[in-house]
């Protein structure tokens, strides 16, 4: 089998999230992310993919009262990112994410992939160009936008916005990357781009992706994962959990009988 | 198809009258209650009107007399002296160093409190402070004039001992002090309504708060935080309780905070509480100074409005 010779990047161990109120969006889900490939989480709506997703850079700290269970390690110095006195700004520098619906800063093409270089305290200018560039390249946005860099990044296109934001998570050379459903706010010609993006970019890091597009998991991911209602159903190789899923549950909602 | 709807009609007939008359009746309440709200709307735009033309016509009475040159130009205002001079620049400096040292005043405290309580301050305590802060904008004007010539001027005594009793510095911080709310909480109703989709996105890049703030927020609010400045301005332009009590009646060309001199919202207080025969030229110099005021108002609305659509939010 593959999984057993792929190295793993990170591992949920036992996580479970609440929500402040006590919500449980996320129970006791125990789950690999292999090196360098494209993990994609599946689930109709409200069965905590997003919540799951949002652990792996502590996303949930911003809000009071979110509550962690259980252990997020990345391999491969085994640190568990949840724990308490790890500090999720450490976290997030490791691990970045792109969201649902493209969120550029109000500042020029050139400054929104510079800022993770800048909160970082970059300042040799030679430096940042290089870095901005090469993440640019990395998501195949530069030949677009290389002449108007100090445009505000307002005035691009959706698809481009959001392969802007992949740019400002890929200048930082992250080790994961998160997606919340990068192309529900995108039209199908930029959703194929992202998606073409998605399949090179494994070559550097390792991908957690959750949609709520089931051909796009078939089409882009290595791994799939099929939530409901907080719990992990079934966990597996994509082309074996769309031909042959062992879980009655997964094959209902893949085939549309459900969800 | 014909005859399915001819007898869908003819069945329907009755009832589509029927419902027509009631329609024709509430069609006309609308149209009455349209007015009445129309005419309500159009109270403030009339008031606007009258006030501006009356403002004109009493200047233009006024600027028969006195030539708009002298009035630009001349330093000396001594409308009500046996040998008058008009030039307004004493009464504009005297507003403009009013209102500069407010700004200095009213600026930062007024971002900063808007980034604590935006950005910084949780749930509990932002509910606690903002209404006291709002608070500190329904205290009257004329309690704040006190404050200034009673409390801040001696205060500032013990610091600088040849400062005058009324002077523009105590006036000028008070007015800060006075509009730092109204800066504060517009300010932070622009960051607040920054979506918190881009905080997110500043915090996944692995920003601290302090970051996120100062480097996504307050750039993405920025057209309503210059727009609260705006207002502050105004305000600090048009204050003249304050100024009138504390900062002297003498128009005097200087821009040094630590003298006394009056402003326009000074003179014309000054002016108009006494008894000057109607349609004399120092009743009219009143509307002359007014004019000025409202011009120098009016550019800052319009400057604030083009800001606002320059750059107006587009998250």
């Amino acid at each position: 089998m593959m999984t057993s010779t792929t190295p793993v990047k990170a591992e949920a161990r036992n996580l479970s999230f609440f929500y402040n109120g006590g919500n449980n969006a996320v129970k006791n889900v125990s789950m690999p992310l292999y090196e360098n490939k494209i993990t994609a989480l599946i689930g109709p709506s409200g069965c905590g993919k997003s919540t799951f997703l949002r652990c792996f850079n502590r996303m949930h700290d911003l809000y009071p009262g979110n509550k962690y269970d259980g252990q997020i390690i990345m391999h491969p110095d085994n640190t568990n990112i949840l724990e308490k006195n790890v500090d999720p700004i450490e976290v997030r520098m490791r691990i970045s994410m792109v969201f649902q619906k493209p969120n550029p800063f109000p500042k020029s093409i050139y400054e929104n992939v510079a800022y993770g270089l800048r909160v970082r305290g970059e300042k040799n200018r030679r430096v940042v160009d290089d870095k901005v560039e090469e993440a640019l390249k990395g998501a195949a946005l530069w030949n677009e936008v290389k002449d108007r860099l100090q445009d505000l990044a307002f005035n691009l296109s959706g698809g481009q916005q959001q392969r802007l934001c992949i740019a400002r998570a890929l200048a930082t050379d992250p080790e994961i990357m998160l997606f919340d459903e990068p192309t529900s706010a995108l039209d199908p010609i930029a959703t194929a781009n992202i998606e073409e993006l998605m399949s090179e970019l494994r070559n550097k890091l390792t991908i957690l992706v959750v949609t709520h597009n089931m051909q796009q998991a078939a089409r882009v991911s290595d791994y799939t994962a099929y939530m409901y209602l907080g719990e992990l159903i079934e966990h597996g190789e994509t082309d074996r959990i769309f031909t042959r899923p062992t879980r009655k549950e997964t094959e209902d909602y893949i085939t549309g009988k459900f969800g | 198809m014909n005859t399915v709807t001819q007898v869908l009609n003819n069945s329907l007939t009755p009832q589509i009258s029927d419902r027509l008359s009631k329609n024709f009746t509430r069609h006309l309440k609308e149209r009455v209650i349209e007015f009445i709200l129309m005419l309500a709307a159009f109270s403030a735009v009339l008031t606007t009107a009258a006030i501006m033309g009356i403002l004109l016509y009493e200047s233009y009475g006024f600027f028969e007399h006195v030539s708009v040159t002298a009035f630009l130009t001349d330093t000396v205002w001594t409308p009500l002296f046996e040998n008058p001079r008009y030039g307004i620049l004493p009464l504009v400096s005297g507003t403009l160093t009013v209102t500069g040292v407010a700004l200095v005043i009213a600026v930062p405290i007024g971002t900063i409190s808007a980034i604590y309580l935006s950005e910084f301050a949780s749930h509990r305590v932002r509910e606690t402070v903002k209404p006291i802060l709002e608070l500190l904008a329904g205290v009257p004007t004329i309690v704040f004039g006190f404050f200034a010539l009673l409390f801040i001027t001696p205060l500032l005594q013990k610091i600088m001992p040849d400062l005058p009793t009324f002077n523009m510095l105590s006036s000028g911080i008070v007015i800060g002090i006075m509009i730092i709310p109204y800066i504060a909480s517009l300010s932070e109703d622009a960051m607040r309504a920054v979506p918190m989709s881009m905080r997110e996105g500043s915090y996944a890049m692995g920003a601290t708060r302090f970051q996120t703030a100062i480097r996504v927020v307050t750039p993405a609010a920025v057209s309503g935080i210059v727009a609260a400045y705006i207002l502050g301005i105004s305000r600090a332009i048009g204050e003249t309780m304050v100024v009138a009590i504390a900062a002297g009646q003498q128009p005097n060309l200087t821009f040094n905070p630590m003298d006394a001199a009056a402003t326009i919202t000074a003179y014309i207080v000054q002016v108009a509480m006494g008894d000057l025969p109607h349609g004399s030229i120092g009743y009219q110099s009143i509307f002359a100074a007014g004019l000025v005021l409202m011009l120098m108002t009016l550019t800052l609305n319009i400057i604030g409005h083009i800001t606002r659509k320059k750059y107006s939010e587009r998250y």
